[in-house]
């Protein structure tokens, strides 16, 4: 193990070490500590100037303000519909490709897999104006289905490279076997990967829910008004509006921050293993 | 006969099935990511403003390479270009400073996996969220870094609105997150370090950096070579925080390709899409080098099974 287990250190640097912890963490989490802090802060304080002094109270008024007069509860709806069909879609999508690039040795296998990745990589301007025209011309502009149909699409480059990789890990031998029994391909696919494909689901979606939550580019190019925004873009355009009201932006980003948090908490393990794919051999 | 014709349907099915397994992926990656690549590319070439005619017909002129001819002499994408380079320099800083938290959390005290839950939360909010926390940091008057930079020089520095300094504090804002990435990836490099080489190489006197450098380093190569990838594109895309930390303000100090593009293609200078093309076809070129890269190595990984 490295570095050495601090057990096996002096007591006096065991004892650093538990304290040099918590210190490290709050210093770490400073900005977005000082965010949460004053998202509860009565307005007047901060118009007395009293920003990191004693709070004259916990203001639980500044959330209920802006879920009742401003629309952060439709941004936050809209955003669940753009971001849990793009999960679901991707995710399927990608469980067959990933089957059929991890599964047949056909002569194109390793460009259209190559083409998969490398398309994940491409800087989002290079497909902004045709994609946004395009979502025009088929009348999809400021919808939620045009936001997912291009999310899906883009997602599937990432989730092909992780589940091909994770099928090409599985035992061979068991889809062999079931060939010999005359088995056919889509049942192969059906009956006995999808079912040892948990995992990889269950981090994919955990993933693919995070990157399309947080997502802001697209969703201020192809979507305008209150009706179908994400939070992201949504908060963007309060921040407008809340000049200097930072007890209000600062409510506004934990609320926005809140969903993809109590996600990857509870999903942690997944969330980590789809992170770090390929970072071990 | 009957067998025969079995076979033969056999094959069939095998060869037709990773293509019907394939066809919605690709149908869909096709029409959202690469028929677009190739209409951005043509695009540049053109002068259009977004619009069509009453027939529905394209209304852009064909100016050949006046696009990119205008580039070179926009003082706008210079600035943009300048501000990529630093962004994709200061960015590498992530990989020492993710590494460094790595090791100092790799430990089996108690707690220590909410420790390392909580170091990784910057990377699981958005980028909005990220800038206007930074934005609150950096704020004149009573932001926290304002105050200190008063506290210790005397004269508080408004980092924002400083068109010097504005890239450095946006960068800063988006090592934050970035730094939790690489430290999660090393992280997890560090649990499957081999433990019988560490203890050889403890016997053979080795510790601290030289161990660091000769024994782990050398162990974490795949997870530095994702790091890597993971944090040039982060440097590349970096849209989000230039556009709610400044808008690219002031006086355009802070642009970045991305940003630049955007604010060409559908800003308030007017839909120049053709213009904006060409500066899109730029910023793919540079990722292309990093792509083609990456690709490269994963084809020798394949070839080496």
């Amino acid at each position: 193990m490295f570095p050495r287990p601090i057990q096996k250190s002096s007591t006096t640097a065991q004892w650093l070490y538990a304290v040099a912890l918590p210190i490290a963490l709050i210093v770490w989490l400073f900005p977005l500590l000082g965010v949460a802090l004053t998202s509860l802060r009565p307005a007047s304080d901060l118009a007395q100037g009293n920003y990191f002094g004693m709070p004259s109270g916990i203001a639980w008024e500044n959330y209920v303000y802006i879920f009742t007069e401003t629309p952060i509860g439709q941004y936050m709806i809209n955003s669940l519909w753009v971001t849990i069909p793009t999960v679901i879609g991707a995710v399927s999508l990608s469980l067959m490709t990933g089957f059929a690039l991890a599964v047949y040795g056909f002569r194109a296998n390793i460009l259209v897999f190559f083409m998969f990745v490398a398309g994940n990589f491409v800087p989002f301007q290079i497909l902004m104006v045709p994609v946004r025209d395009m979502t025009l011309q088929l009348g999809m502009y400021d919808t939620w289905y045009g936001l997912a149909l291009f999310h899906i699409a883009f997602q599937t480059g990432f989730c092909t490279l992780f589940m091909r990789n994770f099928i090409k890990a599985l035992p061979y031998e068991l889809i062999e076997a079931a060939r010999v029994e005359g088995v056919s391909e889509w049942r192969i696919f059906w009956y006995i990967v999808l079912p040892l494909m948990r995992p990889a689901i269950a981090a994919l979606s955990v993933l693919v829910f995070t990157f399309i939550w947080n997502d802001f580019f697209w969703a201020t190019v192809l979507t305008q008004g209150v009706d179908s925004q994400p939070i992201t873009a949504g908060l963007s355009s309060l921040n407008g509006q809340w000049i200097a009201q930072w007890h209000l932006v600062s409510a506004g980003s934990i609320l926005a921050a809140l969903p993809p948090v109590a996600m990857f908490f509870l999903m942690q393990k997944h969330f980590i293993a789809g992170l770090t794919l390929g970072a071990v051999k | 006969m009957a067998q025969a014709s079995q076979a033969a349907r056999r094959w069939n099915q095998r060869t037709l099935a990773p293509w019907l397994f394939l066809a919605p992926g690709l149908f869909m990656f096709g029409v959202y990511v690469l028929w677009p690549i190739i209409q951005s590319v043509t695009l540049s070439f053109y002068d259009w403003n977004g619009l069509y005619n009453q027939d529905g017909e394209f209304t852009g002129t064909f100016v050949g390479t006046a696009n990119y001819s205008e580039l070179m002499t926009d003082p706008a994408f210079e600035t943009s270009l300048w501000n990529n380079l630093k962004w994709l320099v200061l960015y590498m800083l992530a990989l020492p400073i993710g590494l460094f938290i790595a090791i100092f959390l790799n430990q089996t005290v108690t707690g220590i996996r909410l420790y390392k839950s909580l170091f990784f939360f910057p990377f699981v909010i958005s980028q909005v969220v990220v800038g206007l926390i930074f934005a609150w940091f950096y704020a004149p008057n009573f932001g926290l870094f304002y105050l200190l930079t008063e506290s210790i020089t005397g004269k508080g520095t408004a980092i924002l609105a400083d068109p010097d300094l504005v890239t450095y504090g946006i960068i800063a804002a988006g090592l934050w997150p970035q730094i939790a990435y690489v430290m999660i990836l090393y992280l997890t490099g560090l649990n499957n370090v081999a433990p019988d080489q560490i203890e050889a190489a403890r016997l053979d006197g080795a510790k601290g950096w030289r161990m660091l450098w000769y024994v782990v380093l050398p162990q974490l190569r795949p997870a530095t070579f994702i790091a890597v990838i993971v944090t040039v594109i982060g440097a590349l895309r970096s849209f989000d925080l230039v556009s709610i930390m400044t808008s690219g303000g002031p006086f355009g100090s802070s642009r970045v390709l991305s940003y630049y593009m955007f604010e060409m293609a559908l800003g308030e200078f007017g839909f120049r899409m053709g213009y904006g093309a060409a500066i899109a076809v730029v910023l793919f070129a540079i990722m292309m080098i990093f792509i083609s890269g990456f690709i490269w190595k994963m084809w020798r990984d394949e070839k080496e099974r």
